[in-house]
């Protein structure tokens, strides 16, 4: 097992206690994240699925924006490693009444939290969170800005399927514009030393892209046949009546993945998707339940990397202080 | 520094554990041989090999992590690295040795028999150590040992595998 080489014979390479954003990390700080989810998956299949890592640590998902997968997600996590989770949810709570952010914070690591989990739909909220608080930060999304652990997933799945990143062809299909997931999977990727190609109407992924080291490219169909990763976005529903997105039928028709165009790819080509999938639209239904699909491994991995995560982070956080 | 055990005699006190072992271990059940990463990994590999010699083949063999069971994981911070705990049988109804390299405060050993219990109740764990240095800090003594010795806290330890140090034996230092 590589990941069991790796992370035996280097000393650990991570002292952060907040994950805000992909772009900060290394390619070794990547992937020892990568390894050390690695050890975290096999919790997962025993009879008794808890480890006392983090027994007597709280954390607290704090969710701005309604995301029950991302949210589950970490909960479990959290669970697993022996952590008690508060769910903290901004309809129920006192943002209603005005509070701001940094207060509701405030508030809550007041009451003795470890690691809090954010999800936001600003841009910058959980870096801005990490600048307030004294305990870990975990961007759990922010605006169109990142989703770490998103990217950290569906790099872990690609290396689990492909057995290595660096050199793949990977495309990002969909409105790579407004997603926080794209921004994440393009940095991770490349730092990784994958080639990522952007495919998508010119309204949804500019050219401004490249600078950040992508392809862009707007026909989908011409670059089928040299990928060796297909990552498709979900199509949010609410931009699908804006003036920057084509018709539902001609997105299908120009940018939706289905048998006829797994056809002409290479014959193991991974399909990603981070869900939920609108079946019929960017995904036909028999591709997403196909054979190259990992769409549900994504899912399965997300708790692994997520374990990581928290427990990385709240190392570093001990590490600091018994400094 | 002093050298304790060539590899030749590290092998040989091996041998004298597997003897041991091989006198007491039940004939009616299955026998699992686990060895604690790192070391512990190696000589439990070697333990197996030696059982099987003598006609008593381990129906399982495993390693195990203790990093995530440790009680020190808050102190030690970001040093300690998680490794993978490769367990593919049910330790229940097992006859289960769990090897390690040394012996000392017995909190390792602590750890080991926390994640034993999470993964299963096996009918019996024994502890096989190839150095007890003493000093013990929990009420934990082993069933199999290869060499005793008194030690200060000030000692090192240290047993050398060729799969992660290029070479066998064990130093004082």
């Amino acid at each position: 097992m590589s990941a069991e080489a790796n992370a035996a014979d280097v000393t650990p390479a991570w002292n952060r206690k907040h994950l805000l954003r992909l772009r900060d990390l290394s390619a070794d700080e990547i992937r020892y994240v990568l390894d050390t989810a690695e050890s975290f998956k096999e919790v997962s299949t025993r009879s008794v699925k808890k480890v006392p890592a983090l027994r007597g640590r709280v954390v607290v998902n704090m969710f701005f924006e309604e995301s029950t997968r991302t949210r589950t997600s970490f909960t479990l996590a959290a669970q697993r490693l022996s952590a008690d989770v508060i769910d903290f949810s901004a309809s129920a709570s006192s943002t209603a009444k005005g509070e701001s952010l940094r207060d509701t914070a405030r508030t809550i690591e007041a009451m003795g939290v470890d690691i809090m989990v954010l999800r936001h739909p600003a841009a910058g909220a959980a870096a801005d969170l990490a600048r307030t608080v004294s305990c870990c930060v975990i961007n759990a999304g922010d605006g169109q800005h990142a989703h770490p652990t998103q990217g950290l997933l569906d790099l872990f799945t690609i290396r689990e399927r492909k057995g290595r990143i660096e050199g793949l062809n990977v495309a990002i299909v969909g409105d790579i514009a407004h997603s926080r997931v794209a921004r994440s999977d393009l940095v991770g990727l490349t730092r990784l030393g994958a080639h990522v190609t952007l495919v998508g109407p010119p309204t949804l992924v500019p050219r401004s892209f490249e600078q950040l080291g992508a392809g862009v490219v707007h026909d989908f169909d011409a670059v089928l046949p040299d990928m060796d990763v297909i990552s498709l976005l979900r199509i949010q529903r609410e931009r699908i009546t804006s003036s920057v997105f084509p018709s539902v039928r001609e997105y299908v028709r120009l940018f939706g993945m289905n048998r006829q165009r797994l056809a002409r790819c290479k014959p193991d080509v991974l399909i990603l998707h981070p869900g939920p999938v609108n079946r019929g639209i960017e995904l036909a239904a028999d591709v997403a339940d196909g054979p190259n699909s990992s769409i549900l491994r994504q899912v399965t991995n997300g708790l692994a990397v997520r374990m990581a995560v928290l427990f990385l982070c709240q190392q570093a956080a001990a590490g600091t202080a018994a400094d | 520094m002093k050298k304790l055990l060539s590899a030749e005699e590290m092998q040989a006190k091996l041998r004298e554990m597997a003897r041991a072992v091989a006198a007491v271990a039940p004939s009616d059940g299955p026998l699992a041989v686990v060895g604690i990463r790192r070391r512990g990994e190696y000589l439990a590999q070697r333990l197996a090999r030696l059982l099987a010699e003598r006609g008593l083949r381990p129906a399982h063999q495993g390693a195990l992590d203790i990093t995530l069971y440790r009680d020190d994981l808050t102190t030690i911070g970001p040093k300690a690295v998680v490794r993978s705990t490769d367990i593919g049988f049910d330790v229940t109804g097992t006859w289960l040795l769990l090897v390690d390299d040394v012996l000392y405060t017995g909190r390792s050993v602590r750890a080991a028999l926390d994640a034993l219990t999470d993964l299963g109740r096996p009918r019996a764990i024994r502890l096989a150590v190839l150095v007890d240095r003493g000093r013990r800090e929990l009420p934990i003594q082993p069933d199999f040992v290869g060499l005793h010795l008194e030690t200060t806290p000030a000692n090192v330890v240290k047993v050398k595998v060729r799969e992660v140090d290029g070479e066998d034996g064990v130093d004082l230092s």
